[in-house]
């Protein structure tokens, strides 16, 4: 049992120009599991294995349980590692695969043996002990690789995008069994993906990643209704949020986006500013008489009928920016009806258009 | 295929039955005359068919050598070229596998230099440099010696290339999930590289057992006393036209021709993969 | 391309190398320069005296008709084997990618020749050919043709060349068959459906599609024969007949030169030659290898 402190911990490699990753802190407690979520090429991988020791700390320091690891080796950093492609051994059994560590680490038979058959009642694996990987299915295989993880007993498991060759149902029923195990065994976590769903339902907290730094780090609910920037709130979310040009009003109680004016309390001393306001397709809602103040038109170009959503695209005043709608339940509508909507206003958001920061 | 015309895959089997009889003709003739004896063959019209002379022709042969008083038995050139072609493959394989473990999973000083040293192997077969690589065998005192004859055959740019390109394909996450697991280098190699090159070093065991059995200048330069069956039966012939003991020569002939053959023939799946891999 | 995963030690490369590379350095790279240097010298033969004369070596081969002549010699030979043994193989790989019963059988038939030593492979046809006890020239003199390898140049030449072509055949057959097993069946059926019928199918499609198969094997057999076929000459002709030697390829002479004629510093100077023959072609194959010609 044990947290991981990353702290100001920088990447770069020989011969690049810039650092790969630039410094990020986070401190992961004793049982946590942390989502790592980005875009591809945005260094969540290169961390998860600088934790791992597959990649050497440039700056800053990795602590496990208290401890410095920087440069210590793999194998002496207590982890456990589940890699995207699995890696398992391919000449190797599944008894050889899991037991492979425990043999170089010279533990007695008796006790590999009992390890190893405990993991794999655990994993439903006990029959396929004798089996080569290439004799597996997909599921199976990652099993195996969980397996490898957890016979170590480790102190940290590291997961890299372990869910990413599966298809579409067995990803859900796998993450579903990562999820509770984890709970479980009670092992601290780290967990990189470009999965949003994956990353939402999994972490107790995500770190979202763009550019080699941490752009936010949070509770996956806090991270969807409080955004700290533009990256963060485009890429969490699906459909993703409309972002729309707009102005605050000289009073700062509105902002403007065309000719329309909604009202909102989050422009409070922002008077006169330009801004992106970020609104998500499903914190619209169909227009009654109410509240005129927070309304908007919408001149709908298309609708998808998902059934119990309907998905509306339109455009704001002709403003030009396509903006989704996601309304509950069936709509019939035609392209060229104008639809007005209402914003529900806790949920509108303003960022600031030249660093995309949350204005609130 | 997209039509099925019947006359063209007969006409491809008669080509292909035509071709397969002429590349097996020069064998049968060697075959029929192994089993003649000299003044049939000398006749020349001893004919296709066997004669009754194949126990008396290959004992021979394979006890005394040529009928020749002082002559080599072929069992003891078939020894000397079983070791060697041994030898060769052994120490070609090995030292392959770990110059290509060092380039490509190590990153060290040198290391492209020592890639290009070896490449240039490729560039200097030994028929090239034939006379001063045979005064730097001399001067180590190396003529005449299993040594002298092995060594300086067993550096191999293609082995070396080969394994270099398998390693190559080998997963990253192989290798750094075997150093989680706490596999060191060399435990890597033994556990993961080794085990998982089996279909390579197969490949080219077929190939150099057969380069290193083949052998012809080297040994004939190098060797005296250590005669290989494929310089024996050049040495059998080397006694003017008209004195060569023909049968025992082509008993001799088909005798060293079956191990290399055999070989090929046991591991064809593998050997056919090396050799169009090798050359990728 | 380079590992991601590299292993950290500082002295365990080396170790892993030094068999490889001390090999090289004592039997390749150090009889190289030996090579280069004697080139530039000239020894009498008893190795009495040693005088460096630059170029003399060099200018002397290429006023030496019968270094001219085994130069010729050397193209005539590889270029007839080369076309020898890819064509006859390249018939009987299409005739196996056409068949799909026994093609495998055909395969095995055909791929053993490739074990058999070019020395060994001199003697089987040697034997066939030699004058009086030889069974094929024996029935060719009952027929009227005289075919004597030990008078005449041009039958020799012909026995070395189709000897030298029979063992590469099996080797030529296989990177063929490969080739021609790589070509996608469904352009064969557009082809077809464009209303190509076999023969214009093969030299519209098939054979440019291999191409890349074709000149690569090229310069493999142009390479075999500069350098493998010691043994077959060895074997068959000793270099003759006549003087200059009508089958004196180049690699035969660097070893008669240097070994029975003694004149080292021109085996010496022939060596470097031949070596830069190889470098060339080696080059040559991996500029291509490296482009990889794709239609």
């Amino acid at each position: 049992m044990a947290s991981v402190d990353i702290d100001a911990v920088t990447k770069r490699y020989p011969g690049a120009g810039e650092d790969t990753i630039k410094g990020i802190d986070c401190t992961i407690e004793d049982g946590e599991l942390l989502v790592m979520l980005g875009p591809s090429g945005c260094g969540k991988s290169t961390l998860l294995r600088m934790v791992a020791g597959l990649e050497r700390i440039t700056g800053g320091a990795v602590r496990i349980a208290g401890d410095v690891v920087n440069e210590r080796e793999p194998k002496d950093r207590n982890i456990a590692m589940v890699f995207q492609n699995y890696a398992l051994y391919p000449h190797m059994s599944v008894y050889g695969n899991m037991a492979y560590g425990l043999k170089i680490a010279g533990l007695p038979k008796a006790e590999i043996d009992a390890r190893v058959q405990q993991a794999a009642e655990l994993l439903q694996l006990d029959h396929l002990l004798e089996r080569k990987p290439r004799q597996l299915s997909g599921g199976q295989r990652q099993r195996v690789a969980m397996g490898r993880a957890i016979v170590r007993e480790p102190r940290v498991f590291l997961f890299d995008e372990p869910l990413s060759n599966l298809d579409a149902k067995l990803r859900t029923q796998m993450r579903v069994e990562i999820k509770r195990l984890q709970r479980r065994l009670g092992i601290t976590s780290l967990y990189v993906t470009h999965d949003q769903v994956e990353a939402m339902t999994l972490g107790d907290r995500l770190m979202v990643m763009n550019a080699g730094m941490a752009e936010q780090i949070g509770a996956p609910l806090d991270i969807y209704s409080h955004p700290a920037s533009l990256f963060v709130a485009g890429f969490i979310g699906s459909p993703a949020m409309n972002f729309l040009p707009g102005r605050v009003s000289d009073d700062a109680t509105s902002v403007r986006i065309g000719h329309q004016t909604v009202v909102t309390d989050k422009a409070r001393g922002q008077a006169g500013r330009p801004v992106t306001i970020g609104i998500r397709p499903e914190h619209f809602s169909l227009a009654d008489t109410g509240n005129a103040d927070r309304r908007v038109d919408l001149h709908v170009d298309l609708i998808e009928q998902l059934g119990a959503d309907t998905v509306v695209y339109g455009q704001i005043d002709h403003a030009g920016d396509v903006v989704l709608a996601r309304l509950p339940g069936v709509l019939t509508l035609t392209a060229g009806d104008t639809l007005p909507l209402t914003i529900d206003q806790g949920q509108l958001h303003l960022f600031d258009p030249e660093t995309g920061k949350n204005l609130w | 295929m997209v039509e099925n015309r019947p006359l063209y895959t007969w006409l491809s089997h008669a080509v292909l039955i035509a071709g397969v009889v002429l590349v097996f003709f020069p064998i049968y003739v060697a075959l029929i005359a192994s089993t003649h004896d000299l003044r049939t063959i000398q006749t020349a019209n001893m004919g296709l068919l066997p004669g009754p002379h194949f126990w008396r022709n290959y004992s021979t042969a394979w006890t005394q050598g040529s009928d020749i008083s002082g002559a080599t038995p072929v069992w003891y050139m078939m020894l000397n070229s079983l070791v060697m072609a041994l030898v060769i493959t052994v120490l070609k394989i090995a030292i392959s596998l770990l110059s290509a473990f060092a380039i490509v999973y190590f990153r060290f000083p040198f290391r492209m230099g020592f890639f290009w040293l070896i490449f240039i192997t490729l560039m200097l077969p030994v028929e090239v440099r034939i006379l001063p690589t045979y005064e730097v065998v001399a001067r180590l005192g190396m003529l005449d010696s299993y040594a002298g004859l092995t060594i300086p055959l067993v550096a191999s740019a293609t082995a070396t290339f080969l394994f270099r390109q398998f390693f190559m394909t080998v997963p990253d996450e192989l290798a750094e999930a075997a150093r989680i697991d706490g596999a060191g280098p060399l435990k890597f190699f033994r556990d993961m590289l080794l085990p998982l090159s089996m279909t390579n070093v197969a490949a080219l065991f077929v190939i150099l057992f057969i380069y290193g059995w083949n052998q012809y200048l080297w040994p004939l330069l190098i060797t005296d006393d250590l005669e290989t069956v494929v310089i024996g039966i050049n040495r059998m012939l080397a006694v003017g036209d008209g004195q060569v003991n023909w049968p025992v020569v082509m008993a001799t002939t088909i005798m060293a021709m079956i191990p290399p053959v055999f070989v090929v023939l046991l591991m064809q799946r593998w050997f056919v993969k090396g050799l169009i891999e090798t050359e990728k | 391309m380079e590992k991601r995963v590299v292993f950290r030690s500082a002295s365990l490369p080396y170790l892993l190398v030094l068999p490889q590379i001390a090999i090289t350095l004592i039997f390749f790279i150090w009889p190289a320069l030996q090579a280069i240097s004697s080139s530039f010298y000239r020894e009498d033969a008893f190795g009495l005296s040693r005088d460096f004369v630059w170029l003399q070596n060099f200018e002397r081969l290429f006023a030496d008709a019968a270094y001219l002549a085994s130069m010729q010699t050397t193209a005539v030979f590889s270029l007839g084997v080369a076309a020898l043994s890819m064509g006859v193989a390249l018939v009987f790989a299409t005739m196996a990618d056409h068949v799909i019963r026994g093609a495998t059988a055909y395969k095995t038939l055909l791929i053993w020749p490739y074990a058999v030593a070019p020395a060994v492979a001199g003697v089987l046809w040697l034997f066939m050919f030699a004058p009086t006890v030889g069974i094929v020239s024996f029935a060719l003199g009952q027929i009227g043709i005289d075919w004597n390898i030990r008078t005449d140049g041009d039958d020799a030449m012909l026995l070395v060349i189709v000897a030298a072509a029979w063992k590469q055949i099996s080797y030529n057959f296989l990177f063929f068959l490969a080739g021609l097993q790589s070509i996608p069946k469904s352009l064969i059926e557009a082809a077809a459906i464009d209303g190509a019928g076999p023969g214009k199918r093969f030299w519209t499609i098939v054979f440019p599609l291999l191409s890349p198969t074709t000149f690569f094997l090229l310069v493999i057999n142009v390479v075999y024969a500069f350098f493998d076929t010691f043994g077959i000459i060895h074997s068959i002709t000793d270099g003759g007949p006549g003087s200059p030697g009508a089958t004196n390829i180049l690699v035969f002479k660097v070893f008669s030169d240097g070994f029975i004629a003694l004149n080292l510093g021109s085996s010496a100077a022939q060596s470097v030659i031949l070596m830069a023959i190889v470098i060339t072609l080696t080059v040559v194959q991996f500029r291509y290898i490296e482009k990889k010609v794709h239609y």
